[in-house]
């Protein structure tokens, strides 16, 4: 799945890369709203188990395990920062002094729970975007939007392709430079070389890239075609997931059974009615991966 | 009327005052399978962008004269318009795929020139048919092998039944069976559908035969232009480096016809008596055999066999690459290289040829088995350009190490204006050259290496003397992977002298290749790679004469005879057998020599 270190997608026998790029996408942006609208922390897990179960139906479950290593590092700081940055919150539980003009140091549990409730919020999101560019095909994507502005379509798929390519080059570059005999002195000078390198490499490769798309008419600019083709049961599924989340993520808000406030006290909805429907936003969100017909890689 | 049309075409890239085409003047008909043949830099690259319009539109410069595309001057239409009656495959594969999966590209060039959804999705299905690629739409392009890679560019470049197909170096990085499969798979459209090919390549002999025509360039210029004969016959007495193995077989043999392909050359000689009509050609029984050797090299056998000796320059035993999430790219490697060695690393392409090397020179640890080196490993990568990061000759490399490689007199060029043999002599230059005190430079003498002057004999001499010992601060071992990508012949020849002269000094050199002809010429012993095992190791003149791909031309003509893999070897075969021949065939072969 990842070509030095980067997710790619590549086709693979699950139900959610069956389904056409534009249904897939949507169900990935309908879970993404539901974990920004909702900052009810049962919500939240609930949204994230969903999505490592979702990981793990679509044959990507190990991709998405090692991008949880890579969402800590961004994770623990939101929650130190907040911790140290908010004033709000009335249950101290350490005591900083007077930090000048930033006031007194005071630690408060209901910072610490915002801090990681946002933590939470924001790794859901980067797993949903790194599921989305596992299991979502891009050319098929692009080539919806080709037909509202084609260049820009084409660039960005151009983008999509060139970041591994450039990665590999990254790669044969430090290689090279690990195997020459007289290495460049200076640590900080071999480094700012190398990427000077690898910068003339990737404008070589555009140049070319650029050379093939002059050859293959991109010039003449033609909108891409309109593809009609029958909607399959992963269509159906996954789109109806999509709605099922987002009608359950607005009612969950609106209703108030998803309810969290932080401040100044903790103050959060935990009761039956805020756990079954919790449970039903993970189950709307699976349902389609239960469904393995007619499923091909 | 012909379908392309150059006239008086001269053209200057910016920037540089030299033409890279001088008065041009050829056509082209519809059917017709040209070959475009030149030594490196003399042009060929730059008169398929001219035919495509590349040359101008794209790369700027100076251009004068007339390209007509099928009524289409490209002075008027740019490679857009020209692209819906040419298709154009380069070099380097990775560069010619721009979306993720293979549907995708081949849609590409259909969905820009405007086709409906149902003639893009048809399109689509067929040139997939036709180049067998069908099983591989689905896939992403980023796990297709280099072969697949440079099909499915093909198939991209083929999608609007161009009427023109231009290749450049197409089998440049494809192993013989995929190059073969290419080649034939060109002839087949030309056949079938009258595609018309304009082919540039440097291995002449692999597409030769199935050419009407050949179109060879000097300095820019059309120097010959007519049937594979007449350019055989021209190059013989203009540019001897351009001639093929078969041909240059049959010239130093005194033997008149030089031959397109193994299967004229055969028949020629079957005529004149110099071929045993039962002569076998193909994999030869003598691959169990060497198989059956490299099984009984076994790492104690190798240990009491060297008892006394000093020890190997590289010694791999049991040695595994096993992916994490993936296959073993080698299973269980043990071979044993000694000092002075030169040898071939051959095999298809993803056999794990590359990963070897990379073990070797320790740039990947085995996750089981063991390396023992007698020093450093050396390692020059499939692309020179990867080794500069400076924007001078003389920042890259020692002086010293500069005039071994004979590039003394560019010090002060930027690395990548250099030619493609400088880039890869200066690649060496980083990689291979030993540790030398900067007053050891200045006292220096030049070398001779590149003139040829103080090489050792092909047939080894000293070169596998145990007692040999590099001097010291060189490495124990060089490595080259692929290094004759994209070179002409006479750039191999200096690499493969050069080579055989770092052998003869102590060095074991250990060349990864999918050219024959160059392992021929500069290895000793040659190894089979097939899905991660060595499946045979021995002397190359015995590997290289028994097989269908990996063998050289003269071996496929003389079908493994004697040994002779070069056309050096063959010739001295055949004078041989001309010799022995009954007094009146020997004399009507006389009088040929004469003609």
């Amino acid at each position: 799945m990842t070509s030095s270190g980067l997710f790619i997608y590549r086709r693979l026998a699950s139900p959610l890369h069956s389904a056409r790029a534009s249904v897939g996408a949507c169900w990935v942006l309908a879970l993404t709203a539901a974990a920004v609208l909702l900052y009810n922390p049962l919500a939240l897990l609930a949204l994230l188990a969903a999505v490592l179960a979702a990981a793990v139906g679509a044959g990507v479950g190990r991709e998405l395990a090692g991008a949880l290593r890579t969402i800590a590092f961004v994770a623990l700081p939101i929650v130190l920062v907040n911790v140290l940055v908010s004033r709000q919150g009335l249950t101290v539980f350490a005591r900083l002094g007077d930090l000048g003009p930033f006031g007194q140091g005071d630690l408060t549990v209901e910072a610490l729970a915002y801090g990681a409730d946002i933590a939470l919020k924001v790794s859901v999101v980067i797993l949903l975007a790194t599921l989305g560019s596992l299991a979502v095909d891009p050319d098929e994507l692009l080539r919806g939007f080709r037909r509202l502005s084609f260049r820009s379509a084409l660039t960005v798929s151009l983008a999509l392709r060139m970041i591994p390519l450039l990665a590999a080059d990254a790669r044969c570059l430090g290689e090279a430079q690990r195997t020459r005999l007289h290495p460049p002195s200076h640590r900080a000078r071999a480094r700012v070389a190398l990427l000077a390198a690898i910068v003339a490499s990737s404008l070589d490769r555009a140049m070319d890239v650029a050379a093939t798309l002059e050859v293959r008419g991109f010039a003449s600019g033609s909108r891409a075609p309109r593809v009609r083709r029958p909607l399959s049961r992963h269509d159906l599924a996954f789109t109806s997931s999509a709605a099922a989340v987002l009608v359950l993520a607005i009612a969950g808000r609106l209703s108030g059974a998803l309810s969290f406030d932080a401040y100044p006290l903790l103050a959060m909805r935990a009761g039956t009615g805020t756990i079954l429907l919790c449970a039903a936003l993970a189950a709307a969100a699976l349902l389609p991966f239960g469904n393995r017909r007619g499923v091909e890689q | 009327m012909p379908l392309l049309r150059f006239s008086g075409v001269t053209y200057e890239y910016p920037g540089v005052d030299a033409p890279a085409l001088s008065g041009v003047d050829f056509e082209l008909h519809p059917g017709e399978f040209c070959l475009l043949a030149g030594l490196s830099g003399h042009g060929k690259s730059t008169l398929l962008r001219a035919a495509c319009g590349l040359v101008p539109h794209f790369y700027g410069g100076r251009f004068a004269g007339h390209v007509v595309l099928a009524g289409l001057d490209s002075r008027e239409h740019g490679p857009a318009r020209l692209g819906a009656v040419s298709g154009a495959l380069f070099q380097d594969p990775e560069t010619q795929l721009v979306t993720s999966s293979v549907r995708a590209e081949l849609s590409l060039p259909l969905e820009c020139r405007g086709h409906g959804a149902a003639a893009v999705a048809r399109g689509v299905e067929e040139v997939a048919l036709a180049l067998g690629i069908d099983a591989l739409l689905d896939r992403s392009t980023h796990d297709l092998s280099g072969g697949e890679k440079q099909r499915v560019a093909l198939a991209a470049a083929l999608a609007g039944r161009p009427e023109l197909v231009l290749l450049d170096e197409p089998t440049s990085q494809l192993d013989p069976v995929a190059g073969d499969e290419l080649i034939g798979l060109l002839r087949r459209l030309n056949q079938e559908w009258e595609t018309t090919v304009l082919l540039a390549e440097h291995r002449l002999e692999r597409c030769l035969a199935a050419a009407d025509r050949v179109i060879a360039l000097q300095h820019g210029s059309v120097a010959c232009d007519g049937d594979p004969h007449t350019f055989l016959t021209w190059a013989s007495r203009r540019v001897p480096t351009l001639q093929t193995p078969g041909a240059k077989l049959f010239a130093l043999a005194g033997l008149a016809d030089q031959p397109v392909g193994v299967r004229q050359a055969r028949a020629q000689l079957r005529a004149r008596g110099l071929l045993d009509a039962r002569t076998h050609l193909g994999p030869d029984a003598r691959i169990g055999a060497q198989e059956q050797r490299g099984r009984r090299s076994s790492p104690l056998r190798a240990i009491r066999r060297r008892r006394g000796k000093p020890a190997p320059a590289l010694e791999m035993r049991g040695v595994w690459h096993e992916l994490r999430n993936g296959p073993s790219i080698l299973r269980g490697v043990t071979l044993t290289i000694e000092r002075g060695d030169t040898v071939a690393l051959m095999g298809r392409n993803g056999a794990g040829k590359s990963t070897l090397l990379r073990h070797a020179a320790g740039l990947l640890a085995p996750t089981r088995g063991r390396i023992e080196r007698a020093g450093r490993v050396a390692l020059l990568l499939q692309n020179p350009g990867d080794y500069f990061i400076h924007e001078r000759v003389l920042d890259e490399a020692p002086p010293r190490a500069l005039r071994e490689v004979g590039l003394a007199a560019m010090a002060e060029r930027n690395p990548r204006d250099l030619s493609g043999g400088e880039r890869q002599r200066l690649a060496l230059a980083i990689v291979g050259a030993g540790r030398i005190a900067p007053e050891a430079d200045l006292l220096a003498p030049p070398s001779a290496s590149l003139r040829g002057a103080d090489l050792p004999p092909r047939d080894g001499g000293g070169a596998g003397d145990a007692a040999l010992a590099p001097p010291a601060g060189e490495p124990a071992v060089l490595a080259l992977d692929e290094p004759t990508r994209g070179m002409d012949r006479a750039a191999k020849a200096q690499l493969a002298a050069e080579l055989r002269r770092r052998a003869a000094r102590g060095l074991a050199v250990i060349v990864a290749t999918h050219d024959p002809e160059f392992a021929a010429a500069c290895a000793e012993r040659a190894l089979l790679l097939a899905d991660g095992c060595v499946i045979a190791d021995g002397p190359a003149a015995e590997l290289l004469a028994g097989g269908w791909y990996f063998a050289t031309e003269t071996s496929r003509i003389l079908g493994g005879e004697a040994g002779a893999v070069l056309p050096e070897q063959g010739a001295e075969l055949l004078r041989a057998r001309a010799a022995a021949l009954p007094a009146e065939d020997c004399q009507a072969l006389g009088a040929e020599v004469v003609q």
